[in-house]
């Protein structure tokens, strides 16, 4: 062990990323090694301070950016005084002492104290309306500005302003950016991206006043606007400061550090007192300091290796090559290292106005050095990449400009990521390496992006390797990966389509809705009335007999297990197996229309009794009368099997060629009671001129002299659509056979709320024929499923509640 | 209220856990249901419960963080103002609620909310 044994209090003063990311580092290293003490100015736990944009322009909550709970640093044994900073250190008795008072010895001392937001020295700054872009205190105090007022003005046009401007604007608030230089993002873009990004927030509605120099902000009590230098005034009732950030290095200072604008260290993150280490924004490095995620990231690293390391075995921090993306949804752009050039220099651009695109790649003697992509951003990552490695380009620099699939690898897109060590770094910002994502994917299943984020960390902060992580994903499951990209999102909710979240539940072998919404990242803490009922049905289908469903994700409907009508009362409909009936069922229909007084009795057009409506606290002595007469739910609410229509038949029908009748009920005592995407419709007709329409439900079956022909994916809704012919059966058990099988592909692969004609257009006849015709293997395996499935759903939810009729169907009080 | 005997400001309408956490039940009161809302985390809210838009009833709806969207339109509806979320306009009106040692109370009349 190094000079610092054997006494082992580490206190770290600064509670964000760069602290806590070394704090991390050092406990992967050696955990328990070091007894450690935190003080943190904010009164939170540590969150990711990138994604305060997201916050702000309404896309995550602030649960979702923590980044360490509560637990994990009591699980760790560190001890967090939020909201109590460090107000002195005295470096000869070696204790640090708090504003609360409290006072702490350390063997070494981590100061990890960030920057501060640079506010110009100004009149009016007393102002109510005023803040910063820096913390939860600020986001909080926009996000109450935009409630009740309209206006907001920005100073600062870099990345921090555009991205409060945005936020701002999304939250309804009419934007003026106030900017010293006349190109937005100088320090990330060339003049040319930077009037390609003003055009573009321009469309957005933000408007902006360049080379403004602020000079006073104006109001009575609460700002009223900003007066600048050229006597130009912006009115606004909000003003956002985000000119830049200066390292925090006040502490340092008091306690005499070496300092010039950051706390200064060496190559192993010392200040000039060795038992003192710094990391992060209030660093200066060999004449730099930083701003972006990505250097606290390899300053924990290096700073956590001499905290721990053997004297051999340390690394050294030799400065970060930076890469840049803005966080407003919908605009690509991308920069990164050089980007500006000089005579030394080569440039190659790539120009398509009308699509909004421009590229820019700065060489030098043959290797790339910088980088600027506006529009398309797609080759962020494999330049970004190509820049670090900084090998000469050779043959490739004919074709560069177009990318990494142009580039030689056309022939095989993924030969980079492929190429690349198991050691080679893929996310920048959190340090994840090759290896370790292909080791997640392989060990947890994951088949997304988002399953990959949420155990890696990789790609969560500022996306820029996104591409590399999902060729990673291509690399590791082939043609599986990527057959959802470009599925729309669920809901607001999530990043992930309806497709990618099914593997996850599978592959991850999630089993509650709590457990979907923290593995694959949910932005809301519960979801949404829209993610959660899908979310109940995948689970409901994909563990049969173990999930115990969500009533509280259910609609309405399937909640109280009866249709809620538009003046919230609801109609209650038996089952009448394959639309046949019988005078002790219609007389036990009637006195329950008698006695509980039913406005209505109306036949519909799937062949049953709807009594419409019955009050919400008549229903369970309803179902339970109707119980006693034989009759269970219809089901006639749900996502769910409804009805199968049929046609008298054989039986009577002077035309029928088999008893449809017979066949109708069959079906409807299989599948009655099973949980679909969407509602299911069935029917049989006993001959071609098809009475029961069965050309037009989800599963039709026609009869002729030899057979059963049975046909799939009609709809005689919005859209009409006839069914497409599946095949042609001999025997009654295979009708059944066919009909189980297909509802199960049905029931695995559709998307919430898509009934199986677009989903039968989506996923082609051939496919499904596959399935369920050709392949007998998968045709039984679909069967077994599906009546496994069935063996948990098939007890009438009527009978249940009748018996014992749950509160929900009574007022909790009724007070006079 | 009508001259006759003072009602009690608030009215013990049940415990906390009568209502499923994400859900609601009513109140029948003399001026119209109340839905009583449960969140997640237990906090406790109550609104008229009537949608602005068609009137459908919220206690029925699916609640999902501090809102509720109702059943019959999938209208969202702040718990907390009552008011529908943008780009919807319209205000269930607030009613007084509070929990105090496991017990609900309710201030019934919506222009005494606290």
């Amino acid at each position: 062990m190094n000079a610092l044994s054997p006494a082992r209090r580490l206190v770290v003063i600064g509670n964000g990323m760069a602290g806590m990311r070394t704090v991390e580092e050092v406990l992967k290293r050696a955990p328990g090694f070091w007894d450690i003490t935190v003080f943190g100015a904010e009164p939170h736990v540590n969150y990711d301070r990138i994604l305060l944009s997201s916050v702000l322009a309404g896309e995550k909550d602030l649960d979702a950016i923590v980044i360490h709970p509560r637990e994990w640093y009591e699980s760790n044994r560190i001890r967090l005084f939020a909201g109590d900073p460090v107000v002195a250190i005295d470096r000869a008795a070696r204790t640090v002492t708090s504003r609360s008072g409290r006072a702490e010895a350390y063997d070494a001392l981590l100061l990890a104290t960030g920057s501060r937001p640079i506010v110009p020295a100004i009149p009016g700054l007393e102002l109510t309306g005023s803040c910063a872009f820096r913390d939860i205190g600020d986001v909080e105090t926009m996000i109450a500005a935009s409630r009740h007022y309209g206006r907001a003005v920005v100073i600062g046009g870099g990345l921090l302003g555009l991205e409060a401007a945005n936020g701002l604007a999304k939250r309804g608030m009419s934007v003026a950016v106030v900017h010293l230089m006349d190109t937005l993002m100088e320090r990330q873009l060339d003049a040319e991206a930077g009037k390609l990004l003003q055009r573009e927030l321009d469309e957005r509605g933000i408007s902006f006043f360049m080379t403004g120099q602020t000079e006073a902000i104006l109001g009575a009590d609460r700002v009223e606007g900003v007066r600048l230098a050229d006597g130009r005034e912006v009115p606004g009732d909000l003003v956002v400061f985000a000119i830049g950030i200066r390292p925090n290095a006040d502490l340092a200072r008091l306690a005499g550090l070496d300092l010039n604008r950051g706390i200064l260290v060496g190559d192993d993150m010392r200040t000039s007192d060795p038992r003192i280490f710094a990391v992060g924004e209030c660093v200066e490095h060999r004449g730099k300091t930083y701003g972006l995620v990505a250097p606290l990231w390899e300053m924990a690293k290096v700073c956590a290796d001499h905290l721990v390391g053997d004297a051999d075995t340390v690394s050294d921090y030799n400065g970060t090559v930076l890469a840049t993306r803005l966080k407003v949804t919908g605009i690509d752009l991308f920069s990164a290292g050089d980007f500006q050039g000089d005579e030394t220099t080569d440039e190659v651009l790539f120009r398509d106005p009308a699509r909004n695109i421009y590229k820019k790649l700065v060489l030098r003697d043959d290797r790339l050095i910088g980088a600027v992509l506006f529009g398309d951003v797609r080759d962020g990552g494999w330049y970004f990449q190509l820049l670090r490695e900084a090998r000469p380009l050779a043959a490739l620099r004919d074709t560069v400009i177009f990318g990494q699939a142009f580039a030689g690898a056309a022939a095989d897109p993924d030969a980079v990521v492929r190429a690349m060590p198991e050691t080679a770094e893929i996310c920048g910002c959190n340090g994840v390496c090759k290896g370790q994502i292909l080791a997640a994917i392989a060990a947890n299943g994951l088949a997304t992006l988002e399953g990959v984020r949420a155990h890696t960390k990789a790609s969560s902060s500022c996306g820029s390797c996104t591409p590399l992580v999902e060729q990673l994903l291509t690399l590791a499951l082939g043609g599986a990966y990527g057959k959802s990209a470009g599925e729309e999102p669920m809901c607001g909710c999530t990043g992930l389509g309806h497709d990618a979240v099914r593997r996850e539940i599978l592959a991850q072998r999630l089993q509650t809705i709590p457990e979907v919404l923290r593995a694959l990242g949910w932005a809301t803490g519960d979801g949404c009335h829209s993610c959660r009922p899908a979310l109940n049905y995948y689970l409901l289908c994909a563990w049969p007999g173990t999930y115990r469903d969500d009533a509280q994700s259910r609609f309405v409907n399937e909640r109280m297990h009866a249709n809620i009508q538009k003046d919230g009362t609801y109609s209650v409909i038996p089952r009448m197996w394959g639309g046949q009936t019988s005078a002790a069922e219609l007389r036990a229909i009637a006195d329950v229309v008698d006695r509980y007084q039913i406005p209505s009795v109306k036949i519909t057009g799937g062949q049953r009794i709807d009594l419409l409506g019955v009050r919400k606290e008549q229903l369970p002595a309803v179902w339970r009368d109707l119980n006693a007469a034989g009759m269970v739910s219809g089901h006639a609410y749900g996502k769910a099997l409804r009805t199968v229509k049929t046609c008298v038949g054989s039986e009577w029908c002077r035309f029928g060629t088999q008893d449809s009748t017979a066949m109708g009920i069959a079906l409807e005592r299989m599948t009655w009671g099973s949980w679909h995407p969407h509602k299911v419709k069935l029917a049989v007709s006993g001959c071609p001129r098809n009475c029961a329409e069965a050309t037009i439900k989800d599963f039709g079956v026609v009869a002729v002299e030899s057979g059963w022909e049975l046909h799939v994916g009609g709809n005689g809704g919005i859209k009409v659509r006839a069914t497409d012919f599946l095949c042609k059966v001999a025997t009654d058990a295979e009708v059944l056979e066919y009909c189980a099988a297909f509802l199960q592909l049905y029931r695995e692969e559709a998307r919430y709320l898509e009934r199986t004609a677009p989903w039968l257009e989506r996923v082609g006849l051939d496919h499904v024929r596959q399935r369920v015709v050709e392949d007998a293997a998968s045709r039984q395996a679909l069967q077994q499923r599906f009546l496994y499935a069935q063996r948990f759903t098939q007890d009438d939810p009527w009978a249940e509640r009748a018996a014992a009729p749950p509160a929900v169907y009574r007022p909790l009080a009724i007070v006079e | 209220m009508d001259g006759g005997i003072p009602r009690p400001d608030w009215l013990d309408i049940g415990r906390l856990e009568d209502i499923p956490r994400q859900g609601a039940r009513v109140v029948v009161t003399r001026r119209g249901d109340v839905a009583v809302f449960r969140t997640l985390d237990d906090a406790v809210f109550a609104l008229e419960d009537r949608c602005p838009h068609k009137g459908g009833p919220l206690s029925q709806g699916i609640v999902h963080g501090t809102a509720v969207t109702c059943p019959l339109h999938n209208w969202v509806i702040d718990l907390a103002t009552g008011e529908a979320v943008a780009p919807d306009r319209g205000c269930a009106g607030r009613i007084g609620v509070k929990l105090e040692e496991g017990r609900l109370l309710l201030r019934p009349d919506p222009e005494s909310e606290p």
